[in-house]
């Protein structure tokens, strides 16, 4: 893909490039403000899995020519349910059966998108091509991603303080399993429209290392939050950088960007840490 | 005296059981209701239906409206990753002013705390914590569902201290669940033995004595609280200190 980009006019890259930018921005904030969720309540195992199991997604989009990011939505959504049912069972630690939905889905959709006849770049939609993101899939990121992030906002205090206390929470009238299902639902949301960006393999890494880079550095919730949205923009724009100039693609390169911020922040801030 | 929430015959089934059974109890104005019982004796689910947010499946539960409840939980492990100072903690979700803050970490000693992350508090910091946030809003009945049950004995003495000072100092009620009876019977008012019906209640002296106590509990804690008690008409023969 990248050659072909290389081959056009400059103007053609510059756009390619300021499209790529706004798109990996959005997905740090929206990642940033999520993550510090999915690192505070343990959600890490439970993001991946549903990012697995969006391949599945994209291949039913293909066979049914719906919009993608719907497809997955909606397979997301299905996986949540399907999990919770199961773990009502009881049969079987959350854990195990996450390991086992997230890669039968995850099979099984390399299988479907393989068997389809229509050529399809399985690559990107592993590890990200965000080169080629268009004009749509940045609406699909604006009104995703400020949804999310809206949401997040208007329900932040209930939503850590059910992190810190549920038992507390509920007392003081916080609707918990109300808000535990809009999480899940906003998550499936992070994970299709981001999926273009860095791939369905590396979501979730995008979700906790940029929070977790953060931790060391704040003292509040909140600050925790912007410095996250911080890293990840930091790790975006240079991955970017690194991606265009290596032709590397674009998942890993900015996941990459993210480990080594962490791998210096972490020693550092533990470092000068007092308490 | 002002009765503030009553249920009456409240019955609560999960699975075909009856956590709670044909259940009454009532809690009035200054009242200090202690209750006790076995593990898995429905005695949080009386307070969730009490505090209004479980329906029972039958009886009634008449609550004084706009009633201002504090609720002190069990003790919470708080994670590490999650930076929140104790302050911040405190008014999460409440509309506080600095003065109430000030007076009621004076009130429940944390005003050194204030400025910590939650992370770094000890088992007992953490609960005074959580028994100032209670306090906001001076609530007229205090919910506290085992509010000492991690806590070391020194810390155990120290927080039902605290909550008898509390209680003196403000007009409010208390409706605790804790087997720490001894700890609070000096204090308590009354003892309900939950065991998803009602097994006795009244007077702490008396409901220590009550044959359903002792087989609900055994001799043993029968023996034990008698040693608390600053009656002098009774004859245990552990009862032989004076």
């Amino acid at each position: 893909m990248a050659i072909i980009i290389r081959m056009k006019s400059i103007t053609m890259i510059e756009q390619f490039i300021i499209k790529a930018l706004i798109a990996g921005i959005l997905v740090a904030l929206v990642a940033g403000c999520m993550g510090c969720f999915v690192v505070w309540r343990r959600m890490a195992y439970f993001s991946d899995s549903l990012a697995h199991s969006a391949l599945l997604g994209i291949a039913m989009g293909v066979m049914l020519d719906v919009n993608h990011n719907l497809s997955v939505m909606i397979s997301c959504i299905c996986f949540a349910f399907f999990l919770i049912w199961l773990q009502r069972k009881k049969v079987f630690a959350t854990d195990t059966l996450l390991g086992i939905l997230a890669h039968g889905s995850l099979a099984v959709g390399v299988i479907t998108i393989t068997l389809l006849e229509q050529r399809m770049d399985l690559h990107s939609y592993l590890f990200g091509d965000i080169l080629t993101v268009g004009d749509e899939q940045l609406w699909w990121l604006f009104i995703g991603g400020g949804f999310v992030l809206t949401a997040l906002s208007l329900n932040w205090s209930s939503l850590i303080l059910m992190t810190i206390h549920e038992d507390l929470a509920m007392a003081e009238s916080v609707r918990v399993s109300r808000l535990e299902i809009l999480l899940m639902l906003l998550m499936t949301i992070v994970v299709a429209v981001s999926i273009k960006i860095v791939g369905i393999l590396l979501i979730a890494s995008m979700l906790i290392i940029a929070p977790a880079a953060a931790r060391q550095l704040s003292r509040s919730p909140e600050a925790m939050a912007i410095f996250a949205c911080l890293i990840g923009i930091i790790a975006v724009v240079s991955g970017i950088y690194f991606s265009f100039e290596f032709d590397t693609p674009s998942g890993p390169t900015i996941v990459a960007a993210l480990a080594a911020i962490f791998a210096i922040l972490f020693p550092l801030t533990n470092f000068f840490r007092k308490t | 005296m002002t009765n503030i929430i009553s249920a009456s015959n409240i019955t609560v089934t999960r699975d075909n059981k009856d956590i709670l059974d044909n259940v009454s109890i009532s809690v009035n104005a200054d009242d200090f209701i202690t209750i006790l019982g076995p593990n898995g004796a429905g005695k949080s689910m009386l307070l969730k239906c009490l505090m209004g947010f479980y329906k029972p499946e039958k009886g009634m539960i008449n609550r004084t409206p706009h009633l201002r409840i504090g609720y002190v939980p069990q003790q919470f492990v708080s994670e590490q990753t999650l930076p929140i100072s104790t302050k911040r903690f405190l008014t999460l979700r409440k509309k506080v002013d600095e003065e109430e803050i000030e007076k009621i970490a004076d009130e429940t000693n944390i005003k050194s705390l204030l400025e910590k992350p939650v992370h770094v508090l000890s088992g007992g910091e953490r609960q005074r914590v959580l028994l100032a946030r209670s306090l906001i809003g001076n609530p007229e009945l205090l919910v506290l569902d085992e509010p000492a049950q991690n806590l070391d004995i020194s810390g155990q003495l120290a927080f039902y201290k605290l909550l008898e000072q509390i209680y003196q100092s403000r007009s409010l009620s208390i409706l605790m669940v804790s087997h720490d009876l001894h700890m609070v019977m000096a204090t308590t008012k009354k003892v309900v033995c939950l065991f998803h019906h009602i097994c006795c209640s009244g007077e702490p002296q008396i409901v220590t004595k009550d044959p359903e106590f002792v087989s609900l509990f055994g001799n043993d804690m029968a023996e034990m609280m008698a040693v608390y008690q600053h009656g002098h008409n009774h004859t245990h023969e552990v009862h032989n200190h004076d």
